[in-house]
């Protein structure tokens, strides 16, 4: 399979771009989508209606019931739209060395990456990247954060 | 990119090795030494005197090992490179050893001459002259005149003529910007460059043994990867161009290969360690296992490697052979170990452990045995030896909160004794410390 570098539109508040940015600009280049129809297809029906992330236990690369569930959806989804091309992303909290959290979060990734090609989605259209510890959703050193940072993240990169 | 090399016009007429003081573990009384001011005729050298004691004594204090007598105590102040000191005036004030130096301006640059005396043996026990081109090399003048004064005091290798690479970290913690820096082993700000722009992210840079180059992993058009830069050249270099994420590099001893961690796509992505031959650009891979095995570390001989792997449950340390064969685990204690890195003198291995709650930096006999923490704190991480092994660098995170306050990352020192902590100033907050080799 191919890994390719992919540009994604971040259309919604609750997902960053990932890109990360020049030395100077560290804001996020995600556009505000405040009232209005959500676009069918697009990163923000992912989140609206269906889920664009699974969470993962602590020091964990397997898929809960919920993750699955959500993943099921999400195959779903991309069934719906055929020219959708996604990035999975993995990432982990906090409490591990940098390097393990980079192999975790790949593991996490390609969890989530290989569910949905074992549904059906073909590979062409999928990419994963790990962050490792790198980009946390929530900013905290507690159980809350970690929780939330613990992730699998899917993103629509067409 | 990097300064010129440090050209030496040396003599020392003193080959026998003077050691006088014992370093033992645990907590050393740090011998007091005094400098005397570095002397020059004009403005420029009476400058780059000042510039150079100023190294010299920061140096040897933060070392652990000194203390610089106050200058006020001094009795003699003249310049005591070509006149024998009156040792009776040192001894009254208990400096144990004197340094005394002087600065010129000749025909093909600046010259320095110093002379150090036992004081209490009242003998001089280095004598040398070290000529530079231009001003430029003042900074390393100061810690090559470090080392020597060290060595021949403590009889153990010097670091001061080092130099450590770090990540230069900035902005909000869910979206930091982070750059490749570099500055000498004292983080004074005069010898501080950035080497990356901040576009990409970028991780764990290390330095080769012995040649100028840095391997660290780079996000790329988000294609985390292993790089190489070039301090010569400043050019970057892809080495882990697999088709999976490579990271976790290293060097070999030798510089010739690096050592890495490579997430397979066709081994479900689970990191496995890889050794790649800069040469032949030919990689193999090192261990087989559905764990998660990186943070690999080479012995100083080339002959075996200590990595971190979680193929028994939670992540702990094993050492092998550089074939991969002969796999032992050595971590002994609870808690989940990582980042283990391998003393330069060969008999410690450096590692950072999650229990309680907390992080520890802690070092062990290579085959696992008398385990003693160094440090401890919430956030503790990549722990890296001086080269002469008698020292640690590492970085301290503090908690973040909800608000996006908190999470400031320092680099911190620390002799692996556990005493004389303290920080290595940064422009910027700073992670991913490494250290040089002796320049």
């Amino acid at each position: 399979m191919l890994i390719v570098a992919g540009f994604f539109l971040a259309s919604c508040a609750a997902t960053k771009t990932e890109q990360g940015g020049d030395s100077d600009a560290t804001s996020a280049s995600a556009s505000s989508s405040s009232g209005g129809e959500i676009k069918a297809g697009t990163q923000e029906d992912l989140i609206v209606n269906v889920g664009d992330r699974v969470f993962f236990e602590f020091d964990s690369s397997e898929l809960t019931v919920d993750a699955q569930a959500t993943l099921d959806a999400q195959a779903a989804w991309l069934m719906q739209y055929p020219d959708t091309n996604i990035t999975v992303e993995g990432h982990a909290d906090e409490r591990g060395t940098r390097e393990y959290n980079l192999a975790l979060g790949d593991k996490r990734a390609f969890s989530v990456y290989s569910y949905l090609a074992q549904a059906g989605i073909d590979t062409n259209r999928m990419e994963y990247v790990s962050w490792g510890k790198e980009r946390p959703e929530v900013i905290g050193s507690d159980e809350t954060a970690y929780s939330q940072n613990r992730r699998g993240v899917t993103l629509v990169s067409n | 990119m990097i300064k010129k090399i440090l050209i030496i016009l040396f003599f020392s007429l003193n080959a026998n090795a003077a050691l006088e003081v014992t370093i033992a573990q645990g907590k050393v009384e740090p011998t007091p030494i005094a400098i005397t001011q570095i002397f020059g005729a004009d403005s420029d050298t009476a400058r780059y005197g000042n510039t150079l004691r100023q190294i010299i004594s920061n140096n040897l204090k933060n070392s652990g090992l000194f203390y610089t007598v106050n200058e006020d105590l001094y009795i003699q102040s003249e310049n005591l490179v070509e006149k024998v000191p009156r040792f009776e005036d040192w001894k009254l004030i208990k400096a144990q050893f004197l340094l005394s130096a002087d600065v010129s301006k000749i025909d093909k640059g600046i010259r320095l001459r110093m002379r150090l005396y036992d004081v209490f043996n009242t003998k001089e026990i280095e004598k040398l002259q070290l000529t530079i081109p231009d001003e430029n090399l003042i900074r390393r003048v100061g810690h090559t005149v470090s080392d020597i004064v060290y060595e021949r005091i403590t009889g153990e290798t010097g670091y001061f003529d080092t130099r450590i690479v770090y990540v230069s970290e900035i902005g909000p913690l869910d979206q930091r910007v982070k750059r490749l820096a570099i500055m000498d082993q004292d983080g004074h700000l005069d010898s501080h460059q950035f080497l990356t722009d901040g576009k990409n992210l970028v991780l764990t840079p290390r330095f080769a043994p012995n040649k100028q180059l840095i391997t660290y992993m780079e996000y790329k058009n988000n294609l985390p990867r292993v790089y190489i830069y070039n301090l010569k050249t400043g050019e970057r270099e892809i080495v882990g161009d697999f088709p999976g994420m490579t990271f976790a590099p290293r060097f070999s001893p030798d510089s010739q290969s690096v050592i890495m961690s490579f997430s397979d796509p066709n081994n479900a992505a689970n990191s496995e360690i890889y050794l790649m031959d800069l040469n032949t650009r030919s990689r193999s891979r090192l261990t087989n296992d559905s764990g998660i095995d990186t943070s690999p570390s080479f012995s100083p001989d080339g002959e075996k490697i200590v990595f971190n792997s979680d193929r028994g449950g939670s992540p702990q340390l094993f050492i092998m052979d550089k074939s991969g064969n002969n796999i032992k685990r050595i971590s002994k204690g609870r808690g989940v170990y990582g980042n283990p890195v391998w003393s330069p003198r060969g008999d410690l291995i450096a590692f950072t452990k999650l229990t309680q709650g907390n992080f520890h930096i802690g070092v062990m006999d290579v085959n696992g045995n008398n385990e003693r923490v160094i440090v401890r704190d919430f956030a503790l991480e990549s722990p890296a030896w001086s080269p002469n092994g008698r020292y640690l660098i590492f970085h301290r995170q503090k908690r973040s909160n909800l608000d996006g306050t908190g999470g400031e990352v320092t680099i911190h020192f620390i002799d692996i004794t556990g005493y004389n902590e303290r920080v290595i100033p940064t422009p910027r907050d700073g992670s991913d410390p490494a250290w040089s080799p002796l320049l």
